[in-house]
C-alpha cells in the first residue's frame, strides 16, 4: 500500500468552497486569482512529478531501453507489451498480486468494519484505542516488515517456535508459496486495518442517532441494526476503502521486497511472492530492462483502471437498482 | 546565510524545506577555503573507521573529506546508474563493486577517469594483482578504478561441531581432505551420518556457498571472454551445479539464504558447520556469531582451488568537481601502505600484491578463528588466483542459480527441474 492511496480523500477535503462575494464585472480568472494561486503549487508539482513521469514512462515502454544506456533507446513499438503477455513471470506476478490482494484486503476491511463498530460504542478510554489502532499505519513499512520477517523465520522465528510448542510442524513461511503470501498478507492487514477502521468510524458517527432509535423501537437487535442501519449508511465509505485498498494491493511492493530479508528482488526462490510492483523493480533495476519495466508499470495502471472502474460500475448498478 | 537571516521567516522556512527536499545539506556553509571532496560509497569500506581520512586531511590541510554511504551495494548501484544516465549528482570519488564493475566498464567507461592514461600509471597499477586490474579494464584498455580490498576465499568451519561429529579438526588435515569438492562432499556425508552430530545442525549453510565458490574455479563462470553470458555452456557452471545440487539433494545443507535473517541467526546458534568464506566474511562471522563462539571457528583452504568473492574499486568520475584532488586521494588510499593499514586495522584483505606480501599481512593470524594464519591462507589464495571473465549479469545469474538450489534443498525440487527453472529465469534476466 502506498501513501499516494489516500490522495482522493485529501483532495476532496481540501477543495476550497467558493465564498459568496460581491459581483464584479471582472473575468472569472481575476476574481478567483487567489483560488488559482492556492491550487497552483499542487498542479505544478503534479505536472513535474506525476504527469511528466507518467507520460515519459509510456514513451519508455515503447522502446528497448537498457538502464546502463538510456540514450541508446531503440523504438520497438508495442513489443514490450506483447512480450509481457507471453512472459510467464508476468502472469505469475499477476496471480500472486491477486491472491495476496484478496488475502489481505478482504479480512482487513471486514475486521476494520467490526473494530469501528465496537469503537463506536462509548467505551472507557476509547481515545486510547483509536490512537493505538492508528499506530501500525504510522510505523514504517521497512521496520514492520523486518520485524515480521524475523517473526516468520523458519528456524529461529517466534511463530514457528510457538507452533512447535503446541505440537505443530514448523512452516517454511518464506519458502512456501501459500505460506509466504499469507505472511505478507498478515503484514498488510496489520498495517492497514486500523486506518480503515478510523475511516469507517468517522462515517459511522455521521449516521443519525434517530435511525438507531427507530430501529430499536421496531425491535431490531444490535446485529440487525449493524446490518440494516450501519452498513447501508457506510456504503459510499466502504466503496472508497475498497477502491483505495485495491489500488494499494495492485501496487504492493515494499512488503514483498523486504520480506526476503537479503535484498533480492525476485520475490522468493520460486518467485512465489513476487508481485507486479516487485516484478517491475526487478526488471528495471536488477535486470536493467527499463522498457520492459515501463510496460509492466503501464499494465499495472491499466489493471487498476479496469478494477476500479469495475467497482464504480458495480456501485452505480447497485444504487440504481435500489432507487 | 546572511540572506537567510534577513529574509522573512516564512521565506526562510520555505527555503529550508526546499533545501531539505533537494538534499542540499549546506556543505559549503563553513567556508574556510578548504576543498570538500565528496565520496560516495556503500556498505563498510572502513576508511573512516581505520582513520585514513583523518590521516589524509592531516597531510593535506586544504582538503576535507565527506563520505556518504549507502548500506546495500545494490541500492547504491541503482542510484549510481541513474546519476550516470543523467550525468549529474556524481560524487568526486565513487565506490565500484565487483557486482557491477562489468556494467561500468562496458557502458560507462568514458564517464570515469582512466588511471592507465595518467602519469606514472605503471607505478600506480603495478603493485596490484593482475586479476584485480583486469575486471576494471574496459575493452579499449581504460582502467576505471583502483582496487581497494579483495575477497580470496577459504573454507571456514566450526571446530566444536566437527569434533562432536567425529571429524578431524586440524586445518591442514582438512585442507588436504577437501582438496577438491568431492572430498568436501565426502566429509559432508560423514558429518550427516555421524551419530554424535549436534542435533539440528547441517554440514554447510547453503548450496549457494558451494556453487558460488566453485563456479569461478572453472575456466569460464557465467561469461565468455567478451563478457557475454554463457551460463548454459560454461564448464564452471556445470561442475559447480553438480556439486552444489548433490549437496542440496542429499540434505547436507541447511538450505539457508545467505545474508538473510535466518542465516545471521544460524551463526549465533551454531546451525551449520562450514561456510565458504572470503577474507571479508571473517569480520561478518565474528560479529554474527558473537563472543561465545570465539575460538570455535577456524579457516582452511577452499576445496577445488582458489577463487575470489567480492572486492571493490574507487573510481573518479570525469565530471568530478575536484577531479585532480580526487585522483590523488584515490591513489593514496589504494597504495600498498594504506592497504596494509586497512588489513591490520579493519581486516580488509589487500588487492595489492605488494601489500599482501608484506610481513604485516602475510604473517597475520586471527585469534577469533583459533589463531588461524589468515594472512598466509588468503595470501596464498590471492597469489594463485587467475582472472575469470565476468559479465554485467553475473550477480543476477548467480542469484537465479542460488534460488534454484534453495528449491532443491528446501522444496524437494529435482535438480534437473531446478536447473531448467534457473535457465528460464536467466533467459528472462539476460533478455
Amino acid at each position: 500500500m502506498t501513501i499516494a492511496s489516500d490522495e482522493p480523500q485529501v483532495a476532496s477535503i481540501a477543495a476550497p468552497s467558493v465564498l459568496p462575494g460581491k459581483r464584479r464585472r471582472t473575468s472569472r480568472l481575476t476574481r478567483n486569482r487567489w483560488g488559482y494561486a492556492y491550487v497552483a503549487p499542487f498542479f505544478v508539482l503534479f505536472a513535474c512529478f506525476s504527469l511528466y513521469p507518467f507520460l515519459y514512462t509510456a514513451w519508455i515502454s515503447l522502446h528497448d531501453v537498457d538502464l546502463g544506456d538510456v540514450d541508446g533507446a531503440q523504438w520497438v513499438g508495442l513489443a514490450n507489451y506483447s512480450d509481457l503477455l507471453s512472459n510467464e513471470f508476468f502472469w505469475n506476478a499477476a496471480r500472486n498480486t491477486l491472491t495476496i490482494g484478496v488475502l489481505s484486503t478482504v479480512p482487513q476491511l471486514a475486521m476494520a468494519l467490526g473494530l469501528a463498530h465496537l469503537l463506536n460504542y462509548s467505551l472507557r478510554g476509547r481515545t486510547f484505542f483509536r490512537v493505538a489502532m492508528l499506530l501500525p499505519y504510522a510505523t514504517s513499512i521497512a521496520a514492520a516488515t523486518l520485524v515480521f520477517g524475523q517473526l516468520f523465520g523458519r528456524d529461529y522465528g517466534l511463530i514457528n517456535a510457538g507452533l512447535e510448542a503446541v505440537g505443530f510442524d514448523r512452516v517454511d513461511w518464506e519458502g512456501g508459496s501459500w505460506s509466504s503470501q499469507l505472511a505478507i498478507s498478515v503484514i498488510v492487514i496489520w498495517r492497514w486495518t486500523g486506518y480503515n477502521a478510523l475511516i469507517y468510524l468517522a462515517a459511522m458517527q455521521a449516521i443519525p442517532e434517530d435511525l438507531y432509535e427507530a430501529a430499536a423501537l421496531d425491535g431490531a437487535s444490535k446485529w440487525k441494526q449493524f446490518l440494516h442501519v450501519t452498513v447501508p449508511g457506510l456504503r459510499p465509505t466502504i466503496l472508497f476503502t475498497i477502491v483505495v485498498s485495491t489500488i494499494g494491493a495492485v501496487q504492493l511492493f515494499g512488503e514483498p521486497l523486504l520480506f526476503s530479508g537479503n535484498g533480492t528482488t525476485n520475490g522468493g526462490s520460486s518467485n512465489q511472492y513476487q508481485t507486479l510492483g516487485l516484478l517491475m523493480y526487478d526488471q528495471g533495476w536488477t535486470n536493467f530492462h527499463l522498457g520492459q519495466a515501463a510496460a509492466t508499470a503501464w499494465a499495472m495502471f491499466l489493471i487498476i483502471l479496469v478494477v476500479v472502474g469495475g467497482w464504480a460500475l458495480l456501485a452505480r448498478c447497485r444504487a440504481r437498482a435500489e432507487r | 546565510m546572511t540572506v537567510l537571516r534577513k529574509s522573512r521567516a516564512a521565506l526562510g522556512v520555505g527555503l529550508a524545506v526546499a533545501l531539505l527536499a533537494t538534499g542540499c545539506g549546506g556543505s559549503d556553509a563553513e567556508d574556510d577555503g578548504r576543498i570538500t571532496l565528496n565520496v560516495g560509497l556503500f556498505g563498510t569500506f572502513g576508511f573512516e573507521e581505520a582513520g585514513l581520512y583523518d590521516e589524509y586531511m592531516e597531510l593535506n590541510p586544504d582538503i576535507r573529506i565527506e563520505e556518504t554511504s549507502v548500506e546495500r551495494s545494490a541500492d547504491y548501484y541503482r542510484t549510481l546508474q541513474t546519476r550516470l544516465a543523467a550525468n549529474s549528482g556524481l560524487a568526486d570519488v565513487q565506490g565500484i563493486e565487483i557486482g557491477f564493475v562489468a556494467d561500468l566498464t562496458e557502458n560507462h567507461a568514458d564517464a570515469f577517469v582512466d588511471f592507465a592514461a595518467l602519469d606514472g600509471a605503471d607505478e600506480t597499477l603495478g603493485h596490484f594483482y593482475d586479476w584485480k586490474v583486469e575486471p576494471a579494464t574496459s575493452e579499449d584498455g581504460r582502467v576505471i578504478g583502483l582496487g581497494t580490498d579483495a575477497g580470496p576465499e577459504g573454507m571456514c568451519y566450526r571446530r566444536d561441531l566437527f569434533e562432536q561429529a567425529g571429524l578431524p579438526t586440524d586445518r591442514d588435515e582438512l585442507s588436504a581432505l577437501w582438496a577438491d569438492w568431492d572430498g568436501y562432499l565426502e566429509l559432508g556425508r560423514r558429518y550427516a551420518a555421524a551419530p554424535g552430530r549436534a542435533e539440528g545442525t547441517s554440514f554447510v549453510d547453503s548450496p549457494a556457498s558451494i556453487f558460488s565458490a566453485a563456479v569461478y574455479q572453472g575456466e569460464f563462470a557465467y561469461a565468455d571472454e567478451d563478457g557475454q553470458p554463457i551460463p548454459d555452456t560454461s564448464d564452471g557452471v556445470q561442475a559447480a551445479w553438480e556439486d552444489a545440487s548433490a549437496a542440496a539433494e542429499e540434505g547436507l545443507t541447511a538450505g539457508l539464504t545467505q545474508f538473510g535473517d535466518e542465516w545471521n541467526s544460524a551463526f549465533a546458534n551454531g546451525g551449520f558447520a562450514t561456510v565458504a568464506c572470503p577474507a571479508w566474511m571473517l569480520g561478518y562471522i565474528t560479529s554474527q556469531a558473537g563472543d561465545d563462539a570465539s575460538g570455535q571457528w577456524d579457516v582452511a583452504t577452499l576445496p577445488g582451488g582458489s577463487t575470489n568473492w567480492g572486492g571493490s574499486w574507487l573510481g573518479v568520475p570525469e565530471s568530478a568537481e575536484h577531479r585532480e584532488e580526487a585522483i590523488a586521494r584515490v591513489q593514496w588510499l589504494t597504495a600498498p601502505e594504506q592497504q596494509i593499514k586497512m588489513f591490520t586495522r579493519e581486516a580488509h584483505f589487500p588487492s595489492s600484491r605488494v601489500a599482501a606480501e608484506d610481513p604485516e599481512v602475510s604473517g597475520a593470524t586471527n585469534e577469533y578463528f583459533n589463531g588461524a594464519p589468515v594472512g598466509q591462507i588468503f595470501g596464498q589464495a590471492a597469489a594463485e588466483l587467475r582472472f575469470t571473465p565476468i559479465s554485467r549479469y553475473d550477480t543476477q545469474i548467480q542469484e537465479a542459480f542460488s534460488s534454484a538450489l534453495t528449491n532443491v534443498a528446501t522444496q524437494d525440487t529435482s535438480p534437473d527441474d531446478a536447473f531448467d527453472e534457473a535457465m528460464t529465469e536467466i533467459e528472462d534476466i539476460v533478455g
